[in-house]
């Protein structure tokens, strides 16, 4: 079997933060691809690291912080890139889409001239035809008088619209991936559904591939290919989407999935994951979950376990992952409520 | 039988807001809309419905933070409309409110103790120190927080601990009623768990009564005994809540729940949807008869009428559509 040349391939990348308090290792030693027209849905908690990943990617990083490794984007390593070579690939080749979209439109311009901006800058493309273009993107993602629309002012539109706005505008130089940052955290259910249906629609049309950074497994399992779940900075599982729920090989992620209630389901309780999120000035010795695992033994805290294959196709960072027998790995543990 | 213990009748409340000029008129903007209600003791009632439905708003009026325009609000017999300031205040410590943002929600310059002992002072000023710093304790010890704590100030904590902290104040005073307004929406997916499985075992303990004001349909799902959907500031299904996730009769009440997302991909790829196009409309200018005709599915000229009145679809179980029995044909919402 052989895999395509990944388009973004980030290898051995950390991120610090230089604060008051001490060094806040925010990533470290993340290894991961995202292949062309894949979607892929990175996962995790506050303070996992999942956002300042792909901030670092695209150059966005508060100024104490300070990157390192490798973030290759079609063969070109963005953090070798000067600040002009990346301006160019920014924008043109990959596009970023943030939680609240007013983030990414300037109040005091027209949906029109925002929208053209970033062709007359990108491809330079005259104003008219910019716009004209503009026009038809904003028909494309599902905004209603269209016509009307691009001729007002982002405080006007609604935050479903916004979004949208958004989203056509980091699809207009036909990007090669977009990274979405919680793009629906901030919407109502019924829009944050029309949202996802729009980038379902636009991944496998235009074959762009997409990176859903959210807190939520319930995004994630109707929208990913693959799924990469962090945890203090750092990837603890990696599996594709019907693996990963089905049989997650992390205790993380196990607990995570258990600790959700579901609209589908009659329950009484759910099972929390004890404990807190993890310090990252002073992480845990060893892994970084382990006190809050159940399953953890003395070898959890005293080393860290790499973040390695357990079957083909799938990774996690445990010395003692949930794996079938057949696959051939260490004994399945003991699992109580089955996922 | 238990006991009816809170009985919303009619309720409305209204915001006016200043007209574009100095001199135009005020706009009404009808938050609340003619709300009824019954509470039963020891029972929670899920509100559900999403951002401008007048969720919060009708959560803090029946507590008259927000003073209502129009209505009674009956208490264990009593109209709390009608209550002078001084009884208000003397009713409130039955009554107890949980924020959505935890670190917000408490003053950054007092500490965890005098934060929690705040509404006890109020209620029971009688109280001596020893007395009240010795309920402080107790309290903190039932949520989850040590209480070599009590020194500490709020930005010491995470958003879960924070939460505890609201609601050790919530139930310092042993209130028969609180209303939860997004409990848990500002904490993480770990967290959330824990603060859920408090609450729920705070109100085994103690009795306690809960309005769950969400927009998380999981959660609410998990939490709730009933379920009341708020579409436009008015009740457009109240019901059980198997009845209401399995069976709704109201097509706004089948839209959310299939758009809700489900944590299963073989779930989520399979199932069917039904996708509400556009957004609410503006609470400013609601549509004509009901509300979410512009965006319902099985909308008809005659809904354009008059607001439909609610219907009874089932045992305890109200439903504001014309159609309700064609919403109800279509079967399972979600299992």
């Amino acid at each position: 079997m052989t895999t395509p040349a990944p388009l973004l391939a980030l290898s051995d990348y950390a991120i610090r933060f230089a604060t008051p308090d001490g060094t806040v290792k925010a990533v470290n030693g993340l290894d991961l691809t995202v292949a062309p027209g894949e979607t892929v849905a990175v996962v995790g908690e506050s303070g996992s690291g999942k956002s300042q990943t792909f901030n670092g990617v695209f150059g966005l990083l508060a100024r104490n912080a300070e990157t390192s490794g490798e973030a290759v984007f079609e063969g070109r390593d963005l953090l070798a890139m000067s600040q002009k070579e990346l301006d160019t690939v920014r924008g043109d080749h990959m596009a970023m889409v943030f939680q609240d979209p007013m983030t990414a439109l300037n109040p005091a311009m027209k949906i029109k001239h925002q929208l053209a901006e970033t062709l007359t800058v990108h491809k330079r493309v005259k104003r008219r035809a910019a716009e004209a273009e503009a026009l038809k993107m904003l028909k494309k993602v599902g905004i209603p008088e269209a016509e009307r629309r691009i001729d007002q002012y982002p405080h006007e539109l609604s935050g479903g619209m916004r979004q949208r706005v958004v989203i056509a505008m980091a699809l207009l130089c036909r990007p090669k991936l977009i990274v979405a940052d919680e793009p629906t955290t901030a919407l109502d259910v019924t829009i944050q559904a029309q949202i996802l249906d729009l980038f379902r629609d636009l991944t496998s049309e235009a074959g762009t591939a997409l990176v859903l950074i959210t807190h939520d497994l319930g995004v994630v399992a109707g929208i990913a290919d693959k799924v990469v779940v962090m945890y203090a900075g750092r990837i603890v599982e990696e599996a594709g989407v019907d693996q990963l729920f089905a049989r997650p090989a992390m205790p993380y992620t196990a607990a995570l999935i258990r600790s959700i209630p579901r609209v589908d389901r009659e329950a009484e309780a759910v099972e929390p994951i004890g404990g807190r999120p993890p310090d990252l000035i002073h992480p845990p010795t060893g892994c970084a979950f382990h006190p809050r695992c159940r399953f953890a033994e003395d070898r959890c805290r005293r080393e860290r376990p790499p973040l390695e294959a357990v079957e083909p196709g799938r990774r996690a960072a445990c010395w003692f992952p949930f794996v079938d027998d057949a696959a051939g790995g260490p004994a399945p543990r003991t699992e109580t409520a089955g996922a | 039988m238990p006991e009816t213990l809170l009985s919303i009748e009619n309720l409305s409340t209204v915001f006016e807001l200043r007209g574009r000029s100095l001199f135009a008129k005020p706009v009404e903007l009808k938050a609340v809309s003619d709300v009824s209600f019954t509470l039963d003791e020891g029972e929670t009632l899920g509100i559900v419905g999403e951002s401008g439905c007048g969720k919060s708003t009708l959560g803090r009026s029946l507590l008259r933070l927000i003073e209502p325009t129009a209505g009674r609000i009956v208490w264990q017999g009593r109209n709390l409309t009608e209550l002078s300031d001084t009884e208000m205040r003397k009713a409130r410590r039955d009554l107890s409110i949980i924020f959505q943002d935890p670190v917000a929600s408490l003053d950054p310059r007092m500490n965890v103790g005098k934060i929690i002992e705040e509404p006890l002072k109020v209620a029971e000023p009688s109280l001596g120190r020893g007395e009240r710093r010795r309920r402080v304790e107790k309290v903190m010890e039932e949520v989850g927080l040590a209480p070599q704590m009590i020194n500490r100030y709020p930005h010491e904590f995470s958003g879960g601990q924070a939460q505890r902290i609201g609601i050790a104040r919530a139930i310092v005073t042993e209130p028969k009623l609180i209303v939860c307004d997004e409990p848990v929406s500002a904490l993480d997916v770990s967290i959330q768990a824990q603060i859920v499985n408090l609450l729920k075992s705070l109100k085994q303990r103690m009795g306690l009564t809960l309005i769950f004001i969400s927009h998380d349909l999981s959660v609410v799902r998990l939490v709730s005994d009933r379920i009341l959907v708020l579409y436009l500031g008015r009740i457009v299904e109240i019901g059980p809540r198997r009845e209401v996730f399995q069976n709704p009769g109201h097509p706004y009440t089948r839209a959310l729940l299939s758009a809700a997302p489900i944590p299963d991909p073989k779930i989520a790829r399979s199932r069917a949807r039904t996708a509400l196009e556009g957004d609410p409309p503006s609470p400013i200018n609601p549509p004509s008869g009901c509300a979410f005709r512009t965006r319902c599915p099985i909308a008809r000229d005659v809904c354009a009428e008059a607001p439909p009145p609610l219907f009874t679809v089932g045992a305890d179980h109200r439903a504001a559509c014309l159609f309700w029995e064609e919403v109800r044909a279509e079967g399972t919402a979600v299992a």
